[in-house]
């Protein structure tokens, strides 16, 4: 099999239940979702659809209850903890909505923090920064903490911090939920660049029809499952 | 792994000043009192034995009466001349045999009085003492025999009779009689007990027996040992030949004392180091309880930093990692504390021990093991809170607000 036909990301009858007993809780009720590599995924649905749990599942930050998850075709069903942290500084970048940098903290120290986990000597460490910053537009800005930047260029940073490893796979949620419209279109700018030009996989959540126009391809979460294309198309004219 | 550690740890550290030097202030006092606590008590220590020997190691104090307690010496025949001749001629080890009998009365000068004691002695009390005066002279031996109105005065006497006035060849009077100057001695300062060893006059034994006391008895016997003979073979035959002369059946207990000073230095050491130690512990417990300190500071600082926490872990850091980065932090702020506790008290001790009169006496071994501890504390006590930050769900950790 040629392995460019491999998804990159693939779930196959995926369910995830929170608590026990009658506060039992069914996040996701077998969810089947491929994903190619190279892709512009854009992930909607209303609040408690699912999506979050979904997309924390896709970036190894949590297992499923039953199902499989495969990554680049590969099982991931019994990794542990630690195996699962390794997979994530490797192949994943995370954008948060709240931006999560470390505060009073330079925006190059924060960008390399992923490298200093992954062991990289300093002077790599610094290189591969500069040129994650000079990647969001943020050259320049090296040394200053998230508090002496605005909210778009602390997204930035988030942003250099999430690709500075060369994941495989980027996973946004709701980048621009704290973004006014200009910031979040050069957010968005920056992604679908980062999707044509590094070839980097992007899944992301959304809840604005706008910046989900930028993705190539929208999957729509409703009560723990995904929905089927077609249902979209007739809910859209209701 | 260690060094990213240290780096990171170091990075938290510098980025929160106040959190930092809130958290090891418990460590800085708890190590400044400890060091300060030992090294105040071996300065005690050292001056007390200093104070001893510039009394004299080699002193055997011999008393009459049976020991009852400290000083209580009750119900015996009083010592004489011819005690103090028999044990020069007999007991070749001696060097100085001083006969005293001592008083306590209010010497006179002009206008100006103290209360201090008399004693009656002879030119052996200085020789057992290695007691010289630092201007005039002592007794001659017709001046003794004959039991002339003369003395020889301490510093404080001289102080609080005479001013800064030279008292060589003034007339004090002690009671009844007057009494020429002849010698001013060197000042000893503050005895072991804390009484003061200058406050003192001394007559011919037998002026004080004439004209004082109205009999012929001694108190005391203070002999000093040949610094090459053994003190306890000299004291075995000390104790020996007064047992003879004061005619003690084989059985008998015996109705004096014979003391050595080496005795009372060990016990007066052991006693400052016994207090040493004790304030040491307590001081210890301060320290420990700056661990505890430390522990809350760092326990707080997790729930605080559980959103910095579960970044750090979805972007790829392992559970032991982030251990490690906790506790490195933790042992690098106890030392650090450490390390200031250490300054602080160093200038602490030496201005207290000028104050309190007390020779600095610089203790590496407490410093180092102080050190030691500060650190040990910070990785057991910071343990619990780094384990409990890397055992975090980064998930709930990134939503925590």
């Amino acid at each position: 099999m040629d392995t460019t036909c491999v998804p990159i990301m693939e779930l196959r009858q995926v369910t995830k239940t929170f608590g026990r007993g009658t506060a039992e809780m069914h996040a996701l009720r077998g969810v089947d979702l491929v994903i190619q590599s190279g892709e512009f995924v854009a992930v909607m649905g209303p609040s408690g659809s699912g999506k979050s749990t979904c997309m924390n599942i896709l970036g190894c930050l949590d297992t499923p209850t039953t199902g499989n998850y495969l990554f680049q075709g590969v099982s991931l069903g019994s990794l542990s903890r630690d195996q699962r942290a390794i997979l994530r500084r490797h192949y994943l970048g995370f954008v948060f909505q709240g931006f999560n940098l470390l505060n009073r903290t330079t925006a190059l120290e924060n960008v390399e923090l992923p490298l200093i986990y992954r062991g990289d000597a300093a002077e790599v460490r610094h290189q591969r920064a500069q040129e994650a910053l000079a990647t969001v537009g943020l050259s320049g800005w090296e040394h200053h903490t998230p508090g002496e930047l605005s909210g778009g260029q602390q997204q930035r940073v988030a942003i250099a911090r999430a690709i500075v490893t060369q994941p495989a796979v980027l996973l946004a949620d709701e980048p621009t939920g704290n973004l006014d419209t200009a910031r979040s279109q050069e957010v968005m700018d920056i992604l679908t660049r980062l999707n044509r030009e590094h070839g980097i996989t992007i899944v992301m959540v959304t809840h604005e029809p706008d910046m989900a126009a930028y993705a190539r391809l929208t999957i729509h979460f409703r009560d723990g499952l995904v929905v089927p294309e077609h249902e979209i198309k007739h809910e859209g004219g209701a | 792994m260690f060094w990213n550690a240290l780096l990171l740890a170091m990075r938290e550290i510098r980025r929160n000043v106040l959190r930092s030097f809130l958290t090891i202030l418990g460590i800085v006092i708890g190590v400044a009192a400890v060091i300060v606590m030992v090294t105040l008590g071996g300065g005690a220590t050292m001056q007390v034995t200093q104070q001893i020997a510039s009394l004299g190691s080699n002193l055997l104090m011999i008393t009459s009466g049976k020991r009852m307690g400290p000083g209580q010496n009750v119900g015996a025949a009083p010592f004489s001349v011819n005690d103090a001749v028999a044990l020069a001629r007999d007991i070749p080890q001696l060097v100085a045999v001083a006969p005293m009998a001592s008083r306590s009365m209010t010497v006179v000068y002009g206008n100006a009085n103290w209360s201090t004691q008399i004693t009656g002695s002879t030119n052996d009390f200085f020789k057992a003492r290695n007691w010289a005066p630092s201007s005039g002279r002592l007794f001659t031996d017709s001046e003794l025999r004959a039991g002339a109105t003369a003395c020889v005065i301490g510093q404080t006497v001289r102080q609080k009779l005479f001013g800064n006035q030279d008292p060589i060849g003034a007339r004090i009077r002690l009671q009844k009689i007057t009494c020429e100057v002849l010698g001013l001695l060197e000042p000893k300062g503050q005895s072991a007990m804390g009484s003061d060893q200058d406050d003192l006059v001394i007559i011919p034994l037998r002026a004080f027996q004439r004209r004082i006391a109205g009999n012929q008895d001694v108190n005391m016997l203070q002999v000093s040992v040949r610094e090459s003979a053994s003190t306890t073979r000299a004291q075995a035959e000390i104790e020996r030949l007064m047992r003879e002369r004061r005619h003690l059946a084989e059985n008998e207990e015996a109705d004096f004392n014979v003391m050595d000073m080496k005795e009372i230095t060990k016990m007066l050491t052991s006693t400052t180091q016994v207090l040493t130690a004790l304030l040491g512990a307590v001081a210890a417990v301060s320290l420990l309880v700056g661990g505890i300190g430390i522990m809350n500071i760092m326990l707080v600082s997790v729930t605080e930093r559980t959103r910095e926490i579960g970044i750090r872990l979805a972007i790829g850091a392992l559970e032991r990692e982030v251990l490690l980065q906790f506790l490195v932090e933790a042992a690098v702020l106890s030392s650090f504390g450490g390390m200031v506790g250490i300054v602080l008290a160093l200038a602490a001790s030496m201005g207290l021990a000028s104050v309190l009169n007390v020779p600095f006496v610089f203790n590496a071994s407490i410093v180092a093991i102080a050190f030691a501890f500060s650190a040990l504390v910070g990785l057991v006590f910071g343990y619990f809170p780094a384990k409990k930050a890397a055992r975090l769900d980064p998930i709930e950790a990134l939503r925590y607000e």
